[in-house]
């Protein structure tokens, strides 16, 4: 079903990512972030051509065998060209797909910015920094940029469709350059690396020494001397890498999209999201609504008919009449009556919320409610297809 | 049968992926066991959340306030958790507290891998051993994290091998530890993402800590509309004459009605697809509560009420 061309004045996402170089995709969880981020990724390729990388976040092994690919790797890996020749599309770019590994991706970071073999390895080989990698729940943020600011300066790809790491406040990656370099130039990342410098502790220090002795241990205070002591030797780099992804994130080139369902928490996260970027004037792409009823639930003349179907049953089973037990057709229409009105509850729900954030930005695109899976390319882009144009 | 003593147990942690209803799911617990005489304190670990709306109140805060008879209700704040931590149990003196120290354990409560999520685990695990509530009901980190918050006192444990805050994590073992007082949950719905990290959920919670496995709670199950006799029924009633006839009886807007009823039923079947790979994918006796789809208006009191009353019915009340 070819997808109705919308106003020109209004904008499209084909304009939108055929104008940029960076898609960030953003929303709260389970509203369809990844799923939209690789369909549109996918029409980018098809009709935009260059080539179109999608980076996620997501491990899903539906959305990678999706794209033709055994699995998602920290490397990126192109799409085969049977993927799409099987899903019926000549695309005129290439498809590419990388997932983002935390750990790794740490551990490639600290290769990359260590000052010396030893340091390296030391700095890897610490239990802080194992744990801190895995389980910090920032790191992810912070890696998830950093990783974007890496492949796009190298200046590989044309079109870099990112989604964002699932963090219930959306606005933390946006955040977590910034909270990385405070974090590295933080005075007291030097006072806790002052016991590894030199034994004699400075007065101001001291107090903070004896009691934070007694609680945590001196084990565990050395270990985090030792591990910031290392991490330090890699600050200006690290300041100076942060300050790069953050210039990354506002340049015009880089866009974001917001992604939704029509549920209350996630549409409060998305409003909340769409004012935050225009505080910190990033550029607002487009609004993309995922899983939306169909329009026909609202439909006035279903909704008469609807209720007939219910309130009238017995009659309406009685003009009916056919092979089957009148009974078992009473009780059909009137499941089915009561069905759409139920639906038709959500539906208003939806439309009235839709109306609401349809006023915010140039483009909105509405992902109707799939009623299947999606398990191949011709999935996603017959998803793709609905938001596009 | 665990079911029925579900609401027996001391400490439910809440947890699910997102968008899949996980804090509709711990306010309507907590409020069924407040309504059945228990004194409850729901908590959400995340200070920027919004279990205050669904008891339509105003912002919960880290001191704990009454909502409803016999419902408290707070949010966690890691500072203010850190504080009272200090205070209350390492019984640190007052000027540690609010000088340098205090910052500088922010910080390392930053940058340590657990020490946040202790500070978190470890504030209802306190609420618990001190008895000033009969069940403590967490809204728990998203699936991604709630490992990482449930197994803090065992990370904390390998990392600190002395000093206080060691001390400290033996006793919230304990508690974690013990099924007859503690129990995670986890919601999912039957849609084919949130069933795929449920069964992942289950298996690292069981493998990567020592907090039991309470229920697994399947949010939003939608109704079946037709068994077979009725089916068939149905799919003659879309043959094109029978339409016919059934507009001329019912009226013009007929079309769209048994659309949305096809739509309905296919969801439903994609639904009980993901449903039944949910029940092979668990361990077998992994306790499930199902909770209809309720084709509510908006989130809100209300609808943590009709939540509440359906997990009621599941769990025998």
């Amino acid at each position: 079903m070819p997808a109705r061309r919308r106003d020109e004045a209004l904008g499209s996402l084909e304009r939108l990512f055929a104008a940029k170089e960076i898609v960030i995709h953003c929303g709260s969880g389970g509203v369809g972030k990844t799923t939209t981020a690789a369909a549109a990724a996918a029409e980018a390729a098809i009709h935009l051509g260059g080539k179109v990388l999608v980076l996620t976040v997501d491990p899903a092994r539906r959305l990678a065998n999706a794209l033709g690919l055994e699995q998602f790797g920290n490397v990126e890996t192109r799409v085969p060209a049977e993927a799409f020749s099987s899903a019926g599309v000549e695309p005129r770019g290439e498809l590419y797909a990388a997932m983002l590994d935390t750990k790794q991706s740490w551990d490639d970071l600290i290769r990359r910015h260590a000052p010396d073999a030893k340091t390296r390895d030391a700095i890897l080989a610490n239990p802080l920094y194992q744990n801190l990698m895995g389980r910090f729940v920032q790191s992810h943020d912070y890696i998830a940029m950093e990783r974007l600011y890496d492949i796009h300066s190298a200046g590989t790809y044309d079109l870099i469709v990112v989604d964002t790491p699932p963090t219930r406040n959306a606005i933390d990656f946006l955040e977590a350059p910034a909270r990385m370099a405070d974090f590295f130039s933080s005075r007291f990342l030097r006072w806790l690396t002052v016991p590894a410098r030199s034994r004699v502790l400075n007065a101001a220090s001291r107090p903070f020494y004896t009691i934070a002795d007694r609680i945590l241990g001196s084990q565990f205070l050395e270990d985090i001397a030792e591990f910031f002591l290392l991490f330090q030797s890699m600050y200006a780099g690290f300041v100076k890498r942060a300050n790069a992804v953050t210039r990354v994130l506002g340049d015009r080139r880089t866009t974001f999209v917001v992604v939704s369902t029509l549920e209350s928490a996630p549409v409060r996260e998305a409003q909340y999201f769409i004012s935050e970027l225009r505080s910190r004037e990033l550029h607002l792409g487009a609004v993309v609504l995922n899983k939306v009823l169909p329009g026909y639930l609202l439909d006035r003349e279903a909704t008469e008919s609807a209720q007939r179907m219910c309130g009238e049953a017995d009659v309406l089973a009685g003009k009916l009449a056919d092979e089957h037990d009148p009974a078992v057709l009473e009780r059909v229409l009137c499941e089915i009556g009561n069905s759409f009105l139920n639906f038709q509850v959500v539906a208003n729900r939806e439309a009235e919320v839709r109306a609401e954030l349809s006023s915010i930005p140039d483009v909105v695109a509405n992902v109707p409610y799939f009623d299947t899976d999606i398990y191949d390319l011709a999935g996603l882009i017959r998803l793709g297809d609905k938001i596009w144009r | 049968m665990p079911g029925p003593n579900l609401l027996e147990r001391q400490l439910l942690f809440v947890t699910g992926k997102g968008g899949v209803g996980k804090t509709t799911i711990a306010a309507a617990l907590a409020l069924l066991a407040s309504q059945h005489g228990k004194r409850t304190l729901v908590g959400e670990v995340d200070a920027k959340g919004n279990l205050a709306d669904f008891f339509e109140v105003d912002k919960t805060d880290f001191k704990p306030r009454e909502i409803a008879p016999d419902l408290f209700a707070m949010s966690m704040h890691t500072e203010e958790s850190l504080k009272e931590y200090l205070r209350l149990q390492l019984k640190v003196p007052l000027v540690a507290r609010i000088g340098p120290l205090a910052r500088t354990f922010d910080f390392v409560a930053q940058a340590a891998p657990g020490v946040k999520e202790v500070l978190t685990v470890g504030k209802f695990l306190w609420e618990v051993r001190e008895r000033h509530y009969d069940l403590v009901v967490v809204d728990a980190a998203a699936t991604g994290h709630v490992v990482a918050q449930l197994a803090a006192p065992s990370s904390i444990r390998e990392l600190v091998k002395v000093g206080m805050v060691r001390d400290q994590t033996g006793w919230m073992l304990d508690i974690l530890g013990d099924p007859s007082r503690t129990g995670a949950i986890a919601v999912a719905s039957p849609e084919e993402m949130p069933v795929n990290e449920t069964i992942e959920l289950a298996g690292r919670i069981e493998r990567e800590t020592n907090v039991d496995l309470a229920a697994v709670v399947v949010n939003r199950v939608l109704p079946e509309l037709f068994g077979r006799t009725e089916e068939a029924c149905f799919d003659d009633l879309r043959q094109p004459a029978r339409v016919g006839a059934l507009e001329a009886a019912a009226g013009p807007g007929v079309a769209p009605v048994l659309d949305a009823a096809e739509l309905a039923v296919r969801l439903r079947r994609t639904r009980a697809g993901h449903l039944s790979r949910l029940r092979e994918g668990l361990a077998s006796g992994t306790n499930l509560l199902y909770v209809p789809e309720l084709f509510t208006r908006h989130h809100g009191v209300r609808a943590t009420q009709l939540v509440a009353e359906a997990l009621g019915q599941e769990l025998g009340f």
